[in-house]
């Protein structure tokens, strides 16, 4: 059974490759590139899978996976700049990079907060117009 | 090829386990264990996995699928209070999760066909709690 809870945040951040040149990062990124940067309402989907607990019925205590998501993620970025306020960010602050690090993020502290349910998924749409999904390997 | 077909019922519910304290139902359920209950307009997403027909080109006649979820789901749920009137809710927990695998039990014979089969099941409580099942034990 895999349980969804979907939360919502926004931030700023500049796509930006310090290894290339001005006109390559303008070429590769185009408005992305732009110099201060924009912003996103991002949709972010954590995804859980496990037994459903036969007391409770449930995978997971939603509030318990709430207060998780809200601590070590949303906390973190939720009207900050990617850029220069997310401590640790590794790389360009991409969507795929972004959904590598909330799941670095959530997995810090997991087993003691959110117990037993597996951390399955992490999804995150950016806009409207696209999504990406990191699928989380069983061996993590 | 997977074929997913959406219908919705709105219809209300209490999580608690009579079992555990009422401090312990509150930590567990929050404002889901309220004593008279309360309403969703769920959405379930039921996904057919098959070979389309040679001679129709469909993995499952999409009427049918409307008509097999309105027989065994709408018309069984829609407009309902679960734990009262809709078995097996009078003695399990009407969570998102015990929810959407009764939706499966009920959809998996009769979605059972020659060339396709109920693959899976995502049910919305609300648009930011869904849960995801197929048939998996546990």
């Amino acid at each position: 059974m895999r349980l969804t809870r979907v939360y919502r945040f926004s931030a700023s951040h500049r796509l930006h490759a310090p290894s290339l040149s001005e006109d390559d990062n303008q070429r590769l990124y185009g408005k992305c590139n732009n110099p201060y940067g924009h912003g996103h309402n991002y949709v972010l989907h954590v995804t859980v899978s496990g037994q459903t607990d036969p007391v409770t019925g449930r995978v997971v205590n939603p509030a318990t996976l709430d207060r998780h998501v809200e601590e070590r993620v949303l906390r973190v970025y939720d009207h900050r700049d990617i850029n220069s306020d997310v401590l640790n960010f590794e790389g360009v602050p991409t969507t795929e990079n972004l959904a590598r690090d909330i799941a670095r993020r959530l997995f810090n502290g997991w087993s003691q907060t959110v117990s037993v349910a597996r951390l399955e998924r992490v999804l995150i749409q950016e806009t409207g117009r696209n999504k990406f999904e990191l699928r989380i390997n069983a061996n993590n | 090829m997977l074929l997913t077909r959406r219908a919705e019922f709105s219809a209300s519910h209490r999580c608690y386990n009579p079992d555990l304290t009422e401090e312990r139902n509150r930590d567990l359920y929050g404002e889901h264990a309220g004593s008279l209950g309360h309403g969703h307009n769920y959405i379930v997403e039921v996904t057919m996995e098959g070979d389309p027909d040679p001679v129709t080109g469909m993995v499952v006649d999409l009427k049918l699928l409307k008509d097999v979820l309105e027989k065994e789901v709408i018309s069984v749920m829609d407009h309902r209070h679960l734990n009262h009137e809709v078995e097996p809710f009078s003695t399990t927990i009407p969570t998102t999760e015990n929810v959407a695998r009764d939706l499966w039990r009920r959809l998996k014979g009769p979605l059972t066909f020659e060339n396709a089969r109920l693959h899976s099941i995502r049910l919305f409580e609300t648009e930011d709690l869904y849960v995801d099942y197929a048939g998996e034990e546990g």
